[in-house]
């Protein structure tokens, strides 16, 4: 039996939905038998593949790249699912949306800074003017919300989608839960 | 001699049901365990019809009506779940998301939100359209308790229970359309404004809009089903 | 009072003004006096004094063609002068009784001679503040005959047989309606006459309540007689200043005659008037937010049933109808319901007035017989487009209403006409727009105005219309995708079926009738980022010709 490819990414998010993921411990090496992990923050590889079979996506878009990755991933995945509440509605990093970019760069590279205050202008991906979740970046196959999705949640969901099944999310978490 | 009782019967999705006749479609339905989603009605408070979600079908007319306020009529046939209800209820609760700024994950009141639960009970897992992300204000006045704009879907229960059933009319709306807001008194902070501090519209909101100060984290339940049992004690004095 | 002493007054009055030479109207509403038609009034005064002939200057309401302002109308030569100034007054005054003044004349004989005036009878003819002119243009005789001759149920009958619909837009049965508050019960009832006339481009009202307020009060007496209401109410806009002084005088002066009070035309009919200021929020003009702003509380809907009808105002059964439906009631029962219903089409009865403005010739006020065709209001009466450019669209409805393109210009004004062409006949507003005006905008226009106006109550107005508005924005700003436009269609759907009140039901309008005969404007601002109207600010060019798909 061919293993189904599998990626996870991690955007702008707090890797919360990467250690619920992690949660599901012992079930992990059950379901490890059936996917290759081949991208993710956990395994070391370091480019994403040519064609992955399902990508689970955690944070928001927050930055250009952010956009970028989002928009490459999704050319190279079948299914794509928006893990957790920043994917699916921006949550805790849109909370600046009603501000701006700009006050949280101040409190953060100033107002927090004793010595050398300054706002970072090389390397750091510049911020978008605000966050949004990937689906009005990007078509999304399946909406996993819950901040984080319980490690039970994780395990019905990938059991269903190995066993080429779309599970019904709504009856599984919710948003915040 | 009990006095006679004017009795309609009336079919709600397919199911043959019987009422008083001053009774609404949502009173019956939910005697018979047929659930339909509501966020602005509330058990004991005047009936507004404002929230949509309690929206159904009635055979042979074109219009949509809101249970809450829908009074039965002999042989009257209603239908509350079809495809097209369900639409309009998943978009109603997507507006209200994108409306203004709910942070599940961070809110007083996760896992005890009536929005929250209608949006999973109406199998919604994401929202369509853009989030509006208006910036609104926070009221912390108030030494007991506080009232978060961000969180507020304007269903109008705090409005309702101070004026019905505490008597007081602190709260009340204030602007237009999309900037709504509901307000203490004149727009005085809720600490400065008439209030009596007695608590009710903290528990009959049905999100984290208002909430007690002394609660931490998210172990907010609210209790608002003192409501109907202040009428009966009034009525029955 | 009895019909004798009215049939006095009427004579009295109509030998009052046959001692005069002549008639010199002036027009004393909104319109023309923002053109200070109240100097050339003075103006004209003064020199008639100089020249000492005999002829009297008086004020009048609306003559219509408002574009021509300030305008002159002297009797009994019937010759309209427009642009009239003070500077004018002398030569004007020196001409009566020789050649017209050639160059002030308003030479749009076709303008008036397309119309019907049933409503606007009066405006232009007689001063609007005093009852005795209303009087000597056999007004109140309809109450005279209503009270001493006619039971309510006759009455109701009556306007039941002439066909009359709701001129507020809804075009419900005027009869209909009034019977039902007449069988609702034998207590408290009122009457409320629906002057918060919102619609942008709309003045229909403000016109009829300056230039002839007493027929709206007898069309209210008429219909508080046939109801068994004893308290009418006028809820008028408080930007309407000069309707709000007009009518109070005339109140006033309602009373002194006796037409209001107790003992009306010497019967035991008791009923009064008081007048009520909206304060500028266009869900008022919806009955039931209309009717809590009366009672002091916040203007905002509530679901009907219970209906008016059944529960309004302080909840007892209440009738509400529009301006011109009152306006229409006191000719109605003079002339008779066959007259009445002998005028219009097969379920469309009489005329209706319209406010008609945007890019067209001859702005003003027009009224005409229902059934006429979009084409001959447009382009014969109105005179058709000015400054060289070409018809695009007419909009009619206000914000619940729609765009109709050229296609429909034959369509001919009834209620159900406008309905299946994706319109609605509305209060009377007619936006005429040409090739400047860009469709897509025109929508985003009424969004906002719906947005703004929306009271906050049900979710899918108030967040649905902000909502349909960004989206509107970005397709406006080439910013656009196919996805966004389907949410809108999507949004509209769910709007219009969701809403608690009329403002939210009707707020898609706009948008669907655009979209229903300008899509291919919305394709050009997505995939061309190409406003054609070059109003939009995206940055675009003109698709080449073999892309353009209607």
């Amino acid at each position: 039996m061919n293993k189904i490819k599998l990626a996870t990414v991690w955007l702008d998010g707090c890797s919360g939905c990467h250690m619920s993921f992690l949660d599901m411990d012992e079930r992990l090496l059950e379901l490890s038998s059936q996917f290759n992990l081949v991208y993710s923050p956990l395994v070391d590889f370091k480019d994403y593949p040519e064609m992955v079979d399902v990508a689970l996506v955690e944070g928001a878009i927050s930055s250009v790249e952010d956009e970028h990755k989002i928009q490459h991933i999704r050319k190279h995945t079948t299914l794509l699912v928006a893990m957790g509440d920043c994917a699916v509605t921006g949550n805790v990093p849109a909370m600046r949306n009603p501000f701006g970019p700009l006050p949280i760069l101040e409190r953060a590279y100033h107002e927090n800074v004793s010595a050398q205050p300054q706002t970072p202008s090389v390397i750091v991906p510049a911020l978008l003017e605000k966050v949004r979740p990937v689906h009005e970046f990007v078509s999304v196959d399946l909406y996993l919300p819950g901040c984080p999705p319980a490690a039970d949640t994780f395990f019905t969901v990938i059991t269903e989608l190995l066993a080429g099944r779309i599970p019904d999310v709504a009856s599984l978490t919710r948003f915040g839960a | 001699m009990s006095p006679a009782v004017d009795v309609k019967t009336l079919v709600i999705d397919g199911i043959d049901v019987s009422a008083r006749a001053d009774q609404t479609v949502l009173e019956v339905a939910r005697e018979n365990n047929i659930f339909i989603p509501t966020l602005c009605h509330l058990d004991g408070l005047s009936d507004v019809g404002a929230c949509r979600l309690c929206l159904v079908e009635v055979k042979n007319s074109p219009k949509l009506f809101p249970a809450c306020v829908l009074k039965v009529e002999e042989g009257m046939e209603v239908t509350t779940k079809s495809d097209r209800l369900l639409h309009y209820r998943q978009t109603i609760l997507e507006l209200l998301f994108a409306e203004r700024n709910h942070v599940c994950s961070v809110c007083v009141t996760n896992n005890h939100c009536e929005l929250q639960a209608t949006a999973q009970s109406q199998g919604l897992t994401h929202v369509r359209l853009p989030y509006r992300s208006p910036r609104l204000g926070v009221d912390a006045s108030n030494e007991r308790f506080v009232a978060d704009q961000n969180r507020c879907i304007l269903c109008t229960r705090c409005v309702r229970v101070c004026d019905e059933i505490e008597g007081a009319h602190v709260w009340d709306v204030m602007g237009r359309g999309i900037d709504s807001m509901v307000i203490t008194d004149l727009m005085q902070p809720w600490g400065e404004s008439s209030c009596t501090r007695c608590g009710k519209c903290v528990n009959v909101c049905p999100t984290g809009a208002l909430f007690d100060k002394t609660k931490v984290g998210s172990d907010h339940p609210k209790y608002p089903d003192f409501v109907p049992y202040l009428n009966m004690m009034r009525e029955g004095r | 009072m009895t019909s004798e002493e009215l049939l006095q007054i009427a004579e009295a009055s109509t030998a009052e003004h046959e001692q005069f030479d002549f008639q010199l109207n002036v027009c004393m509403g909104t319109g023309c006096m923002s053109q200070h038609s109240d100097k050339v009034k003075a103006a004209l005064t003064e020199e008639v004094a100089k020249s000492g002939k005999h002829c009297h200057v008086r004020q009048t309401g609306c003559m219509g063609l408002c574009a021509a302002g300030p305008l002159v109308l002297v009797e009994p030569t019937e010759t309209r002068y427009g642009n009239v100034h003070e500077a004018d007054a002398k030569e004007l005054v020196d001409s009566l009784g020789g050649k017209p003044l050639e160059r002030l004349e308003t030479h749009l004989d076709k303008y008036f001679q397309g119309q019907q005036h049933i409503v606007l009878e009066n405006s232009g003819h007689i001063d609007p503040e005093k009852i005795d002119e209303y009087i000597g243009r056999d007004g109140y005789q309809a109450l005279m005959t209503a009270l001493t001759q006619m039971d309510p149920q006759t009455v109701i009958e009556q306007i039941s047989k002439s066909g009359l619909r709701g001129r507020g837009g809804g075009g419900y049965p005027t009869g209909l309606k009034w019977g039902m508050v007449a069988k609702a019960g034998k207590g408290q009832k009122y009457v409320i006459c629906n002057g918060d006339e919102g619609d942008p481009g709309a003045f229909m009202d403000r016109s009829v309540l300056e230039s002839d307020p007493q027929r709206v009060i007898e069309g209210m007496a008429i219909a508080a007689y046939a109801v068994g209401a004893s308290k009418g109410y006028v809820y008028v806009r408080a930007e309407y200043p000069l309707a709000i002084s007009r009518l109070t005088a005339s109140l006033r002066e309602a009373r002194r005659r006796g037409f209001l009070g107790s003992n009306i035309c010497g019967t035991t009919f008791a009923f009064d008037i008081e007048i009520r200021l909206g304060a500028g929020a266009f869900v008022c003009g919806e009955e039931t937010a209309l009717i809590a702003s009366i009672e002091g509380q916040r203007g905002q809907p509530r679901p009907r049933p219970p209906y008016p009808a059944v529960s309004g105002l302080w909840g007892c059964p209440t009738l509400i109808n529009n301006v011109e439906t009152f306006a229409n009631i006191a000719p109605i029962l003079r002339n008779g319901p066959q007259w009445y219903s002998s005028i219009g089409t097969e379920r469309s009865k009489g005329t209706k007035v319209f406010a008609l403005t945007g890019k067209i010739a001859n702005t003003g006020l027009v009224e005409i017989p229902m059934g006429m065709t979009l084409r001959e209001i447009i382009f014969e009466i109105g005179g058709g487009i000015p400054n060289g450019h070409t018809f695009k669209a007419v909009q009619t409805g206000g914000p619940s209403g729609g765009c109709l393109p050229e296609e429909h210009l034959d369509l001919s004004v009834s209620y159900d006409a406008l309905i299946s062409a994706g319109s609605m006949m509305g209060s009377g507003g007619m936006i005429v727009m040409d090739d400047t005006s860009c469709m897509v905008n025109v929508a985003r226009f009424f969004m906002e105005f719906c947005m703004t106006e929306s009271c906050g109550k049900c979710v899918p107005c108030r967040a649905g219309t902000a909502q349909m508005f960004d989206l509107l924005t970005k397709i406006c700003d080439g910013e656009a995708t196919h996805a966004d436009l389907d949410l809108l269609i999507d949004l509209c759907d769910v709007v219009k079926n969701t809403s608690l009140c009329g403002l939210g039901m009707t707020a898609p309008n706009p948008v669907l009738s655009t979209l229903r005969y300008f899509k291919h404007e919305y394709l050009e601002h997505i995939d061309n980022k190409y406003c054609r109207a070059g109003v939009c600010a995206c940055a675009g060019k003109a698709p080449a010709k073999e892309e353009v798909t209607a």
